[in-house]
């Protein structure tokens, strides 16, 4: 078997005296739904930041191995924009940011920034209108259109990515996270505030990108529908630490899970599900 | 007038909306006499040790004419009677510039009392065609709508140029209307420039001025102690600018905000206090003077030429006319523009000019998507700068003397407020704004004192108008659906 696409181990987070994430270790494959859920304040938000180089970590190692290639990278050493750019970890963000006054279009073509930035030859040969650079160009835009047809939105492709409906604007953020060719796809609570059509559309979708392009997700989510339906593999979060992991049968019958969602109280069998 | 009809309505006597207006204003009048006459009118004079009391009866009487009228425009505008309030406006702006005034004041007041009537007549009916508009509203209206505005936009920024173009072959092209002009033309390459870093960039440079005093400087030190010429100094000073703008980034960039316009503001005034200071090296409050004026291609423009060099107007066998060299000024100037404009307008459409608005927008995002911010925000700095150099290469050699005094804090203070009143990132705009701003602290030079009261007043004015800038709405940079397929 060959290595996880993601190794986090004892992964550590303090912000003074609080510790936000407590010696967590886990793994995620690519082509899997890696859920991580917890109550509110968990910590989940937190590995995603520890994991895209917002935060760097007081203790852990992440490792993110590409598939196909042996090349590892310590995510924890890396430049948070490297580590986009380079071991490919892309990110959606619990409340949206989008660049709200670029059209849907331009969204995504900031997300291919890099390439396209190489293909302009940094910047001359694309004030020159070079050949090469209107071909890569004219690539970047098909991309472009393939996910906004993907995720519905190619008639609205030419507006004000502001001026979009928040459901729209959470499919949005997910096709301007896989422009950047990611292996690894973190999406802080995509389904928050989605209607069950819209949840069932981006159900759909998250599974097409997992399947289709064999990149591993991993989702922090609250609603259990989505979770326990479209996962994998579960990680569970409480006050930092890993309480338990599993398929989502195992965690729905774990009953430390149960007790951390409901408290005490362990009659309310099957209330996670 | 629906407002005016429904008044007339439900009064016993039906009053016109020109009698009510009327009413309107006398009953402000009487208000204003109430008030100026004793605060105006009387004025305690020191005479040989014992206090009189001088009445000041012209003043009076000349201001509540001026608040009758003013308001009678006002009640006008409101009542849908908007051409005679524009005609009162007129007036009243004719009468500041032509009448001889018991005071200055009261004539600016007079003006002050015209440029607000019409800004308020444009605001009303800006809003009512917006109110008519949305009231129609439909896919295509919207549509044609935006037709139109590119349409507009287009057409302005060609009739700017074509006139631009145009300008010193008019009649009345003197020496005084081409260096106004000059003037203005080197504002707007300073706006433009400064746009890429504002604008597009997002970045708050308060110290622009100090990359157009290092390219002026540069220039100077090249030109005169180091035999360049022209060509060979101007594309130098811009590049070494250029470093002197990746020099102070690299450090201050990852700043954000209010924090970046400090050090950048703080980072203007040390450039100029260093070449105030560094006398050796820039001459000190002297300054640099005697630099070699600009030829035409090895041809000067004077008179009576040194032996072997033939003098410009002999090459084209024209009468010697000081006027030559500012024309020539002129078209470079204007050239040197023309190719920032361009250059900004193509670079938004690059990667990296969308990288800009974007870190503009959100850096976090942009870092989520892998974009360097401090290299991107870079590139914009080093950009805005080195075209500061350019525009100060022109102007140490227009003026052939380049000292402190021209690079304080007012300079950029004045290229910041023509960026945000042209609208950020509006390239007619900012053009707009440049000939709104110099053109009119130009024309209120007979004001002396009071002419920068105006200015602030006018800022306000139009803040207030359009608190977005001149044109503050954005064309995406690349469309999908229009039509026509994929246009970049
Ligand atoms: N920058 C920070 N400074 C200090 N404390 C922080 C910081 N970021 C997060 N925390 C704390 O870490 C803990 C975990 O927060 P986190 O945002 O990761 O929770 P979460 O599991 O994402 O919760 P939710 O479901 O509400 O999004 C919280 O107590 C939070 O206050
Ligand atoms: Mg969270």
């Amino acid at each position: 078997m060959s290595r996880p696409l993601l190794t986090v181990e004892h992964l550590t987070m303090r912000f003074g005296g609080l510790t936000a994430i407590n010696d967590v270790s886990f793994e995620a494959q690519a082509g899997h739904i890696t859920a991580v859920i917890g109550p509110n304040g968990a910590g989940k938000t937190t590995v995603f930041n520890c994991l895209t180089g917002f935060y760097k970590p007081t203790v852990g190692r992440l490792t993110l191995t590409r598939p196909g290639s042996d090349q590892s990278f310590l995510l924890e050493r890396l430049d948070d924009f490297r580590i986009t750019k380079t071991a490919g970890v892309a990110r959606t963000f619990q409340n949206i940011r989008l660049f709200t006054g670029m059209s849907v279009l331009e969204n995504l073509m900031v997300a291919q920034h890099n390439r396209l930035m190489r293909a302009s030859g940094y910047s001359l040969l694309g004030l020159a209108g070079w050949p090469s650079f209107r071909k890569a160009e004219a690539e970047a835009v098909e991309k472009a259109r393939f996910w906004l047809n993907r995720t519905g939105l190619i008639a609205r492709a030419d507006e004000p990515a502001g001026s979009l409906p928040y459901g729209d604007q959470r499919r949005l953020e997910i096709a301007r996270a896989m422009c950047t060719d990611p292996a690894l796809l973190c999406l802080d609570e995509p389904a928050a505030g989605l209607n069950p059509r819209e949840s069932a559309e981006l159900n759909a979708l998250l599974l097409m990108i997992r399947n289709d392009y064999g990149v591993g997700l991993l989702l922090i989510e609250h609603d259990m529908s989505v979770v326990m339906e479209i996962s994998d593999h579960i990680v569970v979060l409480d006050y930092g630490r890993k309480i338990a992991e599993g398929t989502p049968a195992q965690i729905k019958a774990n009953p430390d899970v149960i007790r951390a969602y409901l408290g005490e109280d362990d009659e309310a069998e099957g209330a996670v599900a | 007038m629906a407002v005016a009809d429904l008044n007339a309505a439900t009064r016993p006597a039906p009053a016109t909306p020109f009698q009510a207006a009327l009413k309107d204003a006398a009953l402000v009048a009487l208000v204003a006499m109430a008030l100026a006459g004793p605060i105006v009118g009387l004025q305690t004079v020191d005479r040989g040790g014992s206090l009189t009391v001088d009445a000041r009866f012209a003043e009076v009487a000349v201001g509540i004419v001026i608040v009758f009228f003013g308001r009678l425009g006002l009640a006008l505008s409101d009542r849908g009677l908007r051409l005679p309030s524009y005609g009162i406006a007129a007036g009243l702006a004719a009468a500041g510039f032509l009448l001889p005034w018991p005071t200055d004041l009261l004539g600016v007041l007079a003006i002050a009392a015209g440029a607000a009537l019409v800004i308020r007549g444009l605001a009303g009916q800006y809003g009512a065609h917006r109110q008519s508009k949305a009231a129609l509203a439909t896919e295509t209206d919207e549509e044609k709508a935006d037709r139109l505005r590119r349409l507009f936009t287009r057409g302005l920024g060609f009739l700017l140029l074509a006139a631009a173009v145009l300008l010193p072959m008019m009649p009345f092209a003197n020496s005084y209307i081409l260096d106004t002009a000059i003037r203005v033309l080197t504002y707007m390459m300073l706006a433009w420039g400064l746009n890429i870093v504002i604008g597009l960039a997002g970045l708050l440079d308060l110290g622009y001025v100090a990359f157009y005093a290092v390219g002026a400087y540069t220039y100077a030190l090249l030109s005169k102690d180091h035999g360049f010429g022209f060509w060979g100094a101007l594309p130098l000073s811009g590049l070494f600018a250029a470093s002197f703008g990746v020099l102070l980034g690299f450090p201050v960039l990852r700043l954000r905000g209010d924090y970046l316009a400090i050090v950048t503001l703080g980072f203007g005034e040390i450039i100029r206090i260093v070449l105030l200071n560094w006398t050796n090296f820039s001459g000190g409050p002297n300054g640099i003077g005697s630099i070699p004026r600009l030829t035409f291609f090895g041809h000067p423009f004077v008179r009576n030429a040194p032996e072997g060099v033939v003098p410009f107007h002999q090459l084209f066998g024209l009468d010697f006319s000081p006027l030559h060299r500012s024309i020539f000024f002129f078209y470079l100037i204007l050239v040197l523009a023309l190719v920032v404009n361009v250059f900004t307008i193509r670079i938004r459409r690059l990667p990296v000019g969308r990288a800009w608005e974007a870190l503009r927008e959100d850096e976090i995002a942009c870092r989520a998507l892998g974009i360097n911010p401090t290299n991107t925000k870079l590139t914009a700095f080093a950009i805005g700068a080195m075209f500061a150099g350019f525009a100060g290469s022109f102007f140490a050699t227009t003026q052939s003397f380049v000292s402190p005094e021209s690079f304080t804090f007012l300079e950029s203070a004045m290229i910041l407020a023509i960026v945000v009143l042209g609208g950020m990132g509006s390239q007619l705009g900012v053009a707009l704004a440049a000939i709104l701003v110099i053109g009119l602290t130009e024309a209120f030079r007979g004001l002396a004192e009071y002419r920068m009261l105006v200015f602030g007043l006018g800022m306000v004015l139009i803040m207030i108008w359009r608190p977005r800038g001149l044109l503050s709405h954005r064309d995406p940079t690349i469309l999908i659906n229009s039509g026509k397929g994929v246009r970049p």
